[in-house]
């Protein structure tokens, strides 16, 4: 669960930076940063996450599983789920890493699969979790689904995000036309 | 030999990254993008601020800087 | 090295309608190695005439310096006020297209196109392509009507098929099209190349002066009788160009040298004997350019015009970069601002400090040489400028009525 609460503040910081919009006593590339550490430390609590249930005989959790989908014991379609998002996190996160030898266009093409993979998470998280779908679990992903949908909504609709605009034709297309 | 911070104008697109880490060096525009304080726009990187520039080479989201020699 | 008598006059001398008849005027391709040819355009003093005017001869040496080099010729001609390649490639295909196998062999290109207006491939120059045995891979590809088209790195983009916009690359000439050596050269030059490598340097040098050997075309509009394109010496004078256009309509107040990114050459007693060179014009920040002089009378407002030009540059970025694609259409509105004297001292001022601002910050010369048409504007009509502080237009015809 921390690590869904991670990787949501992720989804959020992610778009905060893309934003190009400082926050209160933080400058962009702090926002970015910050953006950076905490899908670390969320990279983290997903390795713990895969370890602690490796450790758990009621799991059933090979190691194949943690990088191929559907082959698992225990649920083994939400389980699979959740080894797409392990995959898709390793790329995501590795990808940034080594953007600058990937180049602009490899890295901006691998980032946007970040789109694919929280609802993989969120999805795992609903469908496999053994705290079954007790309140406390369904608020906290209630909150994870309404501060990630607030913010794409903002991606969505502000001019923040607008592509860069074409240059304004002109009326006097060829400059001294009346000039005899 | 002097290190020149190398702006990728067509990928720049104003972020901003660059002017927070290297205030000394960039100021912005009217419309955002990064500016050279002296207005020298070849942005000759003085070795005190090499490492900063790096720093804004490294951050920035478009990948648009780079330095480069002279 | 010609098997022709005499040399023929100039570019515009040459008009042939089939190869053969291209050959019996001028005679056949020479067969120079290309060291021998590297050394005749050196010798001959050819420079550029696409704009820019970097020596050819250095040109051809840096590609071919390389391997597995490209060759393009340039005929996007994207300045509206010139229509010179257009005369080049009409009259002379032929002209044009031994210049560019002349060039492939001095810089050891296996691999040659033509970018140029559509409809000039299709009238001119596919069908002498047909007429001749190509020894060379010549591949036409249209350009756009843009005013950056003509750009050399948004020439490589479009022959690979991408956007026609500046790309911010090594030099061409090192890494262009497919990365590999790429000369780019405007099809007057290519021209000019092919009557060099025929009739030799000392022939090219034999008319104009010492410092702008050959001849140039130059395309001349505005107040003149006679708009038009016209072949003349290097070295002639700003006078001597607008008398053979048939001399002015009316009162000169000054010509634009260069196109919509030159100077702003004022008309008087003294700059009517500048010769068109780079040196004599520098007082004015102007050059030959690509041959551009448009005649400005005292009919219109300067302020105005440089003010038409400015709005139509920046209609026409790339869009790419920040600095530019913002900055231009705001010089322009103060441009125009200060022209129909509205808030004119406040217009002047942000025009000077967006100019400042803008300058050098692009991934091509757009930005720069309109920034140097606008400055150079404010500074050849300074007086118009002072008159229309004062809310007073000197035009005498088209009087813009200020202060609105």
């Amino acid at each position: 669960m921390s690590a869904l609460v991670l990787l949501s503040l992720v989804m959020v910081l992610g778009i905060l930076t893309r934003s190009g919009r400082p926050l209160p006593g933080l400058p962009r590339f702090a926002v970015a940063a910050l953006h950076r550490t905490t899908s670390l430390t969320a990279v983290a609590f997903v390795a713990l996450h895969i370890i602690t249930l490796s450790l758990d005989p009621y799991a059933q959790l090979h190691l194949v599983d943690t990088v191929v989908p559907f082959l698992g014991s225990f649920k083994p379609m939400w389980q699979g789920l959740g080894t797409v998002a392990v995959d898709l996190v390793v790329l995501l996160v590795g990808s940034s890493l080594l953007r600058h030898r990937l180049g602009l266009r490899a890295w901006r093409l691998l980032h946007w699969t970040a789109y694919l993979f929280w609802p993989l998470t969120i999805l795992h998280a609903f469908g496999n979790g053994t705290d079954g779908h007790s309140a406390w679990m369904l608020a906290v992903l209630g909150t994870c689904l309404a501060g990630v949908g607030t913010a794409v909504g903002w991606r969505l609709v502000s001019d923040r995000f607008a592509p860069q605009a074409a240059p304004v034709p002109v009326s006097a297309p060829h400059g001294l036309a009346g000039l005899r | 030999m002097t290190l020149h911070l190398d702006i990728d104008w067509t990928r720049c697109q104003g972020r901003g990254l660059c002017i927070e880490l290297v205030p000394e060096l960039l100021d912005e525009d009217d419309w955002g993008y990064p500016e050279a304080r002296n207005h020298d726009s070849s942005l000759p990187v003085p070795p005190a601020l090499v490492r900063y520039a790096e720093e804004a080479v490294r951050e920035c989201p478009r990948l648009a800087l780079r330095l480069t020699d002279g | 090295m010609s098997r022709v008598a005499t040399p023929v006059a100039g570019l515009l001398a040459v008009r042939a309608t089939s190869y053969d008849e291209h050959v019996a005027l001028v005679g056949a391709l020479p067969d120079l190695t290309p060291a021998q040819l590297l050394a005749e355009v050196r010798d001959a003093g050819l420079t550029g005439r696409g704009g820019a005017a970097f020596p050819a001869a250095r040109k051809h040496a840096a590609v071919a310096a390389g391997r597995a080099a490209v060759v393009v010729a340039n005929g996007a001609e994207g300045e509206p006020a010139s229509s010179k390649d257009l005369a080049v490639m009409t009259s002379a295909p032929h002209l044009v297209l031994d210049g560019l196998v002349l060039a492939a062999r001095a810089t050891g290109a296996s691999t040659a196109y033509v970018y140029a207006p559509e409809r000039v491939l299709e009238t001119s120059i596919a069908p002498a392509l047909r007429q001749r045995r190509a020894p060379l891979a010549i591949t036409l590809v249209p350009s756009a009507d843009t005013f950056v088209s003509g750009q050399e790195t948004a020439v490589v983009a479009a022959v690979q098929g991408m956007r026609p916009l500046p790309m911010h690359v090594p030099p061409v000439y090192r890494r262009g099209v497919d990365g590999r050596p790429t000369l780019v050269q405007n099809v007057e030059t290519l021209a000019h190349l092919a009557l060099i490598a025929r009739y030799g340097a000392g022939w090219f040098r034999s008319r104009g002066s010492h410092d702008d050997p050959g001849s140039r075309l130059l395309t001349i509009s505005g107040a003149v009788r006679r708009p038009a394109v016209y072949e003349v010496d290097g070295g002639t004078t700003l006078g001597e160009a607008v008398s053979r256009a048939g001399g002015p309509v009316e009162h000169l107040q000054a010509v634009l040298v260069g196109g919509y990114h030159g100077g702003w050459v004022p008309w008087d007693a003294d700059t009517i004997q500048l010769p068109l060179s780079r040196a004599a014009l520098s007082p004015y920040d102007a050059a030959p350019g690509a041959g551009v002089l448009v005649a400005l009378d005292s009919r219109h407002c300067g302020l105005a015009a440089a003010a038409d030009i400015a709005r139509y540059l920046g209609g026409q970025t790339a869009g790419q970069c920040g600095p530019c694609r913002n900055g231009l259409p705001t010089i322009a509105d103060h441009l125009t601002d200060l022209a129909a004297g509205r808030n004119p001292a406040a217009a002047l001022t942000e025009i000077e400090r967006i100019c400042g601002s803008v300058e050098g910050r692009g991934a091509c010369h757009h930005p720069n040489g309109t920034i140097r048409m606008v400055r150079s504007a404010v500074r050849t009509f300074r007086a118009e400028v002072e008159h229309h502080l004062g809310v007073h237009c000197t035009a005498t015809a088209h009087r813009v009525r200020l202060g609105r």
